[in-house]
């Protein structure tokens, strides 16, 4: 891998920027690999990489039936944040930013964190509650998250409307100053170059369409559309379409898939500080590096496969959006899009061992699941090398559903997280 | 010379009024009728931007909406400024106050400039190379400045004092672009008597017929025949006829969302006249007649001002008088922008030479150019262009090679051929196929109730165009075969020829900058850059070198960055792919989609009643879901605290009146009812005597709580169910979830009657005395009337369902009353109420009395993960119950394993330390971090019955440590609690009945 520097930037100005060499290149399947991970999302990406660099597993294949980095990877809001309730969220969400911090460093590859601070707002008595025994849980965890005033909420985030006369007016709020946003494309880039330049083999436009078990009811690999590729261990990170492939498995996956959009405006020079989330009013907002306002939207009603949502959604969301910042009235609309959130019963993912020997699954993000993709490669690249999870995993399992031993932050955070 | 490029002789302003505008503060005059591009142009003013990363000097590239260069800010006044409007759609009014954006400090001496002198450190993607050392200065340094380099305009800094309208609309048949095709259709469709919407996005319809001067339909110039069939349209009762209006997506079920402008053209709109209007018209079919797109053409240094697309030039000249040059240049791969030339050189401009790249172009326009003397370099390529602020020459050379030759000019035009705007098509999710031959996407196979017709289809012909759109209104209409209309349309003009990609001097071995992304600077050597760096998707192309992501959405150029890719992976198009088309087509003000949903109609504001009531006599009201619920009733001189207080003094000594009308309630009706109830609660219904209440819990599958309230049961087969405040809607659709797909055989009706009831409670021990001179046919004593009973009557001379039931621990009633009725009943109630001393009281007064009594409030004891048995409700499952949503879940070993966190009460062992709600609970406070949490404090208030504080609260294995010490770690040390009994006042249960 060609280091990448300032030094190498100008380099390649002298000619053209003709000499980069391929950040990931696009091998031919081999016939059999140690590890293929089924999945070339940020999750699926980064579990390679964590394999070669800290377990020493380098014939290792991704494989992706589309783009890399093109599923939902590609298309989230950027969100990053580790203030969750559950000591067990709490722990791999803020593993995660712990690797965030310092990712750019370790992958040679500018991902963009930002840590301009995740800002969530109460609306009412409840929320208020809500949010205290957030903050108190991570005070107690060792995460920051602090209570600002609606006053404090303005000086953070000036377009912020704390007036007593909005229709839900803003109570106070709950800032993680650790938490930001990312460059969600250059994470999955990043890995893609770190984990090829390590010996992975990334091979897009390949889905699988089996998985193979031998006698003894182990995994020996997968079929594709490209053939038969051999393995000793298959890790499936295919959000949505991971219940379907664990089908192939003959193993049960607790996950719907729901439509879940979001937008951007026009871009405009900097005038949002922050990330603001509301849960109340159902709206999420930043803006980003290129000066858009970046805006998440809720999920349709009903499951579905299809990228794409209602209007009536987005009017909602940007309802909600102008309540609390009455200034973007004017601002307008580029792009709205949608992906399909992969959610478990209890909102929490699954990242886990299976029934099946050589067969790993993680899934069932939800609307979470950007934030978490360093510290879920990171575990999930344990669980894999080792045959057993890492203790920040160990709670996520696929038997909880059957035990009941949930991880419920939906029933934490009302809604989307 | 006002206006010294307008050319009295040509275009259709005529004689319009002089208007007035400014721009960057310079005073400009143009024409009624005229775009802001059009005006500036008639004053020969060209640069009018900055472009996003190399702050490179722009001007208009287009005539329309697919602009890339041309943003401005427009500034009504202080609250009404707009950022990144497209000069080329905003039309002129008088005082028009335009300003440009992305420069410092002026748009002709801009710093940001020196951008474009570094450009080559600045290539594709470079960002994600550096600004990696030291790490903290990503975050302090390289961050802030590249946020404040790049955004375009500014955004406004105030609230908006426009207002926004929306509509729903349906009709037989929408038409979308009101050009030849479009008109054609609607008119078709109009005749045979369907309802049909005509939207286009110009002042005027028309289409490309404002410059196709060679079309004539109908035996008119193509230009009057679109008027006179527009007005003819406008005339009709089954069409409506919307200019200034964009079909901007297509969603499901034949929805397409249109946005009107309606006073952005206008000097002094009224201030109730909305500015946009958003549309949401569901169609029984659809017609996309939306044209096609022109292309420039890639060449080194295609981007100084004055350079712009031909069909640009002939809108300018043709439809508004103006020449955008006085010595113009072409350069082109098609047939179409050779009449740029004639038509500017029959009015006088001169024509430098048309550069065509193609060896040997035919036809009559090359016949007709020749015979009118202009120099035609067939065979030729651009490969360079010169000047600052405005191209002032180019350098032309044989595509073969040759010498290269410089030509000086004012003005460029470009045409590499037209892209049919697929984009609704695409978002319609019908398949887009690449016609190989022509290099277009078309559509394919409709997956909607569409037809695409015209341009946008590919039909290059006037006539088959006309033809094809009648007949696709006529047939959209329902129309009859043999009735099908026939309109003569014919044009001499042609439009055919056309290339993708890259073109001479912007090869591969070349480092100059070729635009193919205008507004996002992305050159034909970034997109080379990105392939060679294993970008291979159009997609990763897209993302790594952001072409195509700018205000734009790539109308011009996605096309040339596909053909540029695929050259360079060597694979047909089709195989590289094409970008996803979003919605919107063209950006859409947020106003818009709001419309009226903002301030107090954001969502609606529901009101008990009583409400009126509650607000006359001083009420603090707090927000619950969409409900106003009044808090607590201060009188003068008193504190919420002090308000509360005497509140539950009150209640407890005499009596406190309440509003319990927002409580979900739903009638569950049917022979089958009661086994439908005992479906969906815990507890046994069956057995339950008719006249009598319960207090039902309700399971999720999971076997957790959901929800619960008091249940009466009015007949056999009728019960009404009260449910949370929050939970009435959630509630009811749960239950015909598994009424219609668990439990379709039982015969169960289920209304909500939420609505319908008011409902008063009267709590406390003169409850009873304050009712009784009310009540008419119920006998309130104990033995005809006890506690959990519920009665049918009159009170006040109105019906009432009368429940004796008790959220406060004290002799209690429910009054349920027709709704219309509640305000006269409560009235009346209140008036025997102060006669025993007693209080209207709030939701917080009514939080602290049920927790004195240990009573829960589902979403505050409970959060999704609590179980009855967790919740100390064991005793609500019916043990001889067979089954019941959530008694399996409610079987799994973590719901039944020792340890899970239990409902407990906490006493501070400072009895006036009131605990925070959602504190945690430890047992070591001097733990390090992470410190072992054992649970939460749900519920905490001073209790002034008690005369010390109390608590509830989650704790693991909390039922096995009553009398235990714990501990609340707060920042500033930790509080001593006692594990207790959740019941703090009136163990025993006496008072219900005293």
């Amino acid at each position: 891998m060609r280091k990448y520097s300032v030094f190498a930037i100008a380099r390649e100005a002298m000619r053209g920027h003709k000499g980069w060499p391929e950040q990931w290149s696009s091998p031919e399947p081999k016939k059999s690999y140690d590890v293929i991970i089924v999945g070339a999302g940020g999750h699926g990406l980064g579990t390679a990489y964590y394999l070669a660099k800290e377990h020493g597993i380098t014939n290792v294949a991704v494989l992706e039936k589309g783009w890399l980095g093109g599923g939902n990877t590609g298309r989230n809001t950027t969100i990053i944040r580790s203030n969750y309730l559950y000591d067990e969220s709490a722990g791999i969400y803020d593993h995660s930013v712990k690797l965030w911090d310092g990712l750019s460093q370790d992958l040679n590859y500018n991902v963009m964190y930002s840590p301009r601070g995740v800002m969530m707002l109460a609306h009412n008595v409840h929320d208020v509650q809500v949010f205290k025994r957030h903050i108190h849980a991570n005070r107690l965890n060792g995460v920051d998250n602090e209570w600002l005033t609606p006053e404090e909420a303005k000086a953070y985030c000036p377009p912020l409307n704390i007036s007593r006369e909005a229709r839900y007016p803003v109570m106070g709020a709950a800032l993680q100053r650790r938490g930001g946003t990312a460059r969600h494309d250059a994470v999955a880039w990043g890995y893609a170059r770190a984990a090829a330049a390590r010996g992975v083999d990334i091979i897009q436009n390949c889905e699988v369409t089996d998985i193979n078990r031998g006698p003894d009811g182990a995994v020996t690999g997968v079929e594709t559309t490209r053939g038969t590729i051999g393995a000793k261990k298959v890790g499936v990170v295919a959000a949505g379409h991971s219940s379907v492939l664990m089908q192939m498995a003959g193993v049960q996956v607790p996950l719907e898939s729901y439509p879940l959009q979001a937008l951007v405006s026009e871009p405009v020079k900097p005038v949002f500080p922050c990330v603001v989330m509301s849960n109340t009013v159902h709206a999420y907002i930043s803006q980003s590096d290129k000066g858009e306002l970046v805006i998440g939207a809720g999920t349709d009603q009903y499951t579905s496969y299809s990228q794409t949502g209602g209007l009536h959604i987005i009017q909602h969301t940007l309802d909600a959006i102008c309540e609390m910042f009455p200034i973007f009235t004017r601002m307008k609309m580029l792009r709205s899009w949608g992906g399909i959130v992969d959610v478990t019963p209890d909102r929490s993912p699954i990242l886990a061992k299976t029934p099946v020997s050589g067969l790993y699954v993680n899934c069932g993000w939800g609307t979470g699941g950007f934030k978490a993709t360093p510290g879920s490669a990171h575990v999930f690249a344990h669980t894999v090398a080792r045959d057993e999870p890492h203790p920040v995993n160990a709670p996520f399992t696929l038997e909880r559903f059957r035990n009941g031993r949930l991880i419920d932050e939906a029933a934490a955070a009302a809604v989307a997280h | 010379m006002a206006q010294p490029f307008r050319i009295a002789t040509a275009g259709r302003l005529g004689k319009a009024d002089p208007v007035r505008f400014t721009f960057d503060g310079k005073s400009f005059e143009g024409l009624h009728g005229d775009t802001l591009a059009s005006a500036l142009l008639a004053n020969g003013v060209h640069l009018v931007g900055r472009s996003f990363k190399y702050h490179r000097p722009r001007g208009m590239v287009s005539a329309g909406a697919e602009e890339p260069n041309a943003l401005v800010g427009v500034h009504r006044d202080a609250a009404r400024r707009a950022p990144n409007v497209r000069a080329t759609v905003q039309e002129i009014h008088e005082g028009l106050n335009a300003v440009s954006q992305n420069r410092w400090p002026s748009l002709s001496f801009d710093v940001g400039a020196l951008n474009d002198l570094a450009s080559p450190f600045f290539s594709a993607g470079f960002y994600y190379k550096t600004f990696m050392w030291p790490k903290a200065a990503w975050e302090r340094v390289y961050e802030p400045f590249i946020r404040r380099a790049a955004g375009l305009g500014e955004a406004p800094d105030r609230p908006d004092p426009d207002c926004y309208a929306n509509r729903f609309a349906h009709c037989d048949v929408l038409v979308i672009g009101g050009g030849a095709a479009g008109l054609s259709a609607a008119l078709a469709a109009a005749n045979a008597g369907a309802r049909v919407i005509l939207a286009d996005e110009q002042a005027e319809t028309g289409g490309a017929l404002r410059y196709e001067t060679g079309a004539m339909i109908d035996g008119m110039p193509g230009w009057n025949w679109a008027q006179a069939v527009t007005a003819d349209l406008a005339a009709r009762d089954n069409v409506r006829l919307l200019t200034r209006t964009t079909g901007f997506g297509y969603y499901a079920q034949n929805m397409v969302g249109l946005v009107e402008r309606l006073t952005d053209h206008l000097v002094s709109p009224a201030t109730d006249q909305p500015r946009e209007r958003l549309w949401q018209v569901r169609a029984k079919r659809v017609v996309l007649a939306t044209g096609a797109i022109e292309r420039h053409m890639v060449f080194p240094d295609n981007d100084r001002p004055g350079i712009m697309l031909a069909s640009a030039a002939r809108t300018y000249l043709n439809h508004f008088g103006v020449t955008v040059g006085r010595n113009v240049a072409i350069y082109t791969a098609g047939d179409s922008a050779w009449q740029a030339a004639l038509d500017l050189k029959r009015s006088g401009v001169s024509i430098a030479a048309i550069v065509d790249c193609r060896p040997d172009p035919q036809g009559p326009h090359v016949e007709e150019a020749r015979r009118l003397g202009i120099e035609c370099l067939t065979g030729h390529a651009v490969t360079g262009t010169g000047g600052r602020l405005r191209v002032s020459s180019i350098k032309v050379r044989p595509v073969s090679g040759g010498a290269e030759r410089t030509i000086a000019c004012d003005a460029l035009l470009t045409s590499s051929g037209w892209t049919p705007a697929v984009h609704l098509f695409s978002q319609s999710r019908g398949k887009l196929a690449f016609d190989a031959e022509t290099q277009r996407f078309l559509p394919g196979n409709a997956v909607q109730e569409l037809v695409s017709v015209g341009a946008c289809a590919g039909n290059i012909d006037l006539g088959e165009t006309v033809a094809e759109a009648l007949k696709a209104g006529h047939e959209a209409a329902g129309g009859v075969a043999r009735k099908l209309p026939k309109l003569a349309a014919d044009s001499t003009e042609r439009w055919s020829g056309g290339m993708l990609g890259a073109g001479e001097g912007a090869g591969a071995e070349s480092t100059a900058k070729a635009f193919v992304d205008f507004q996002n600077d992305v050159t034909a050597k970034d997109i080379r850059q990105a392939v060679r760096e294993g970008m291979r998707s159009i997609e990763h192309v897209k993302r790594f070198t952001t072409t195509g992501m700018a205000t734009d959405q790539g109308k011009t150029s996605n096309m040339h960055g596909l053909a540029i890719a695929a050259e360079m992976l060597d694979r047909p198009i089709p195989e590289v792919g094409l970008t996803t088309f979003r919605a919107p087509y063209t950006p859409v003000t947020f106003g818009a989609l709001v419309g009226h949903g903002k301030g107090r109609l954001f969502e609606p504001v529901r009101r008990t009643p009583m409400h009126d009531w509650a607000e006359a006599h001083g009420a603090v009201f707090e927000d619950v879901g969409q409900w106003k619920r009044a808090w607590y009733f201060p009188q003068a001189g008193e504190d919420m605290h002090a308000a509360v207080a005497r509140e539950c003094r009150t209640v407890r000594q005499s009596a406190g009146i309440f509003d319990a009308t927002t409580l979900g309630k739903i009638e569950v009706v049917g022979p089958d009812a009661a086994r439908f109830m005992e479906l969906m609660y815990t507890n046994p219904w069956q057995k339950l005597g008719v006249g009598r209440c319960r207090y039902g819990v309700m399971l999720r599958e999971d076997g957790f709580i959901y929800d619960d309230g008091v249940v009466g049961r009015l007949a056999e087969d009728r019960f009404h169910v009260t449910t949370t405040t929050g939970g009435a809607p959630r509630v009811l659709n749960h239950m015909e979830d598994y009424l219609q797909t668990e439990f379709p055989d039982l015969k169960v009706y289920l209304t909500s009657t939420s609505e319908q009831w008011a409902v008063i409670a009267v709590q406390g021990p003169k409850s009873r005395d304050i009712i009784a001179p009310l009540v008419e046919g119920i006998d309130l004593s104990d033995d005809a009337m006890p506690h959990m009973s519920v009665r049918e009557g009159m009170i006040c001379g109105v019906p009432t369902r009368l429940f004796r039931m008790s959220f406060t621990g004290e002799r209690g009633f429910e009054i349920n009353v027709p709704a219309d009725y509640g305000r006269a009943v409560w009235e009346a109630v209140w008036a025997e109420g102060e006669k025993h001393g007693a209080c209207a009281y709030g939701t917080e007064t009514m939080h602290v009395l049920r927790a004195e009594k240990g009573f829960i409030i589902v979403g505050q004891e409970t959060d999704g993960t609590v179980t009855p048995h967790d919740a100390g409700l064991s005793w609500a499952i019916g043990k001889k119950k067979t089954d019941f949503v959530g008694m399996r879940g409610l079987a799994r070993p973590d719901l039944v394993a020792p340890g899970r966190k239990q409902l407990v009460g906490l006493r501070t062992r400072d009895p006036k330390t009131v605990l925070e709600e959602g504190a945690q609970i430890v047992a070591d406070p001097d733990a390090p971090v992470p410190v072992p949490m054992l649970g939460h404090v749900t519920s905490s208030y001073w209790s002034e019955n008690c005369g010390h504080s109390i608590a509830l609260a989650l704790v693991a294995g909390g039922h096995e440590r009553m009398g235990e010490t714990l501990y609340v770690p707060m920042p500033e040390g930790a509080i001593t609690v006692e594990v207790t009994s959740t019941v703090f006042f009136d163990e025993k249960g006496a008072r219900t009945n005293g």
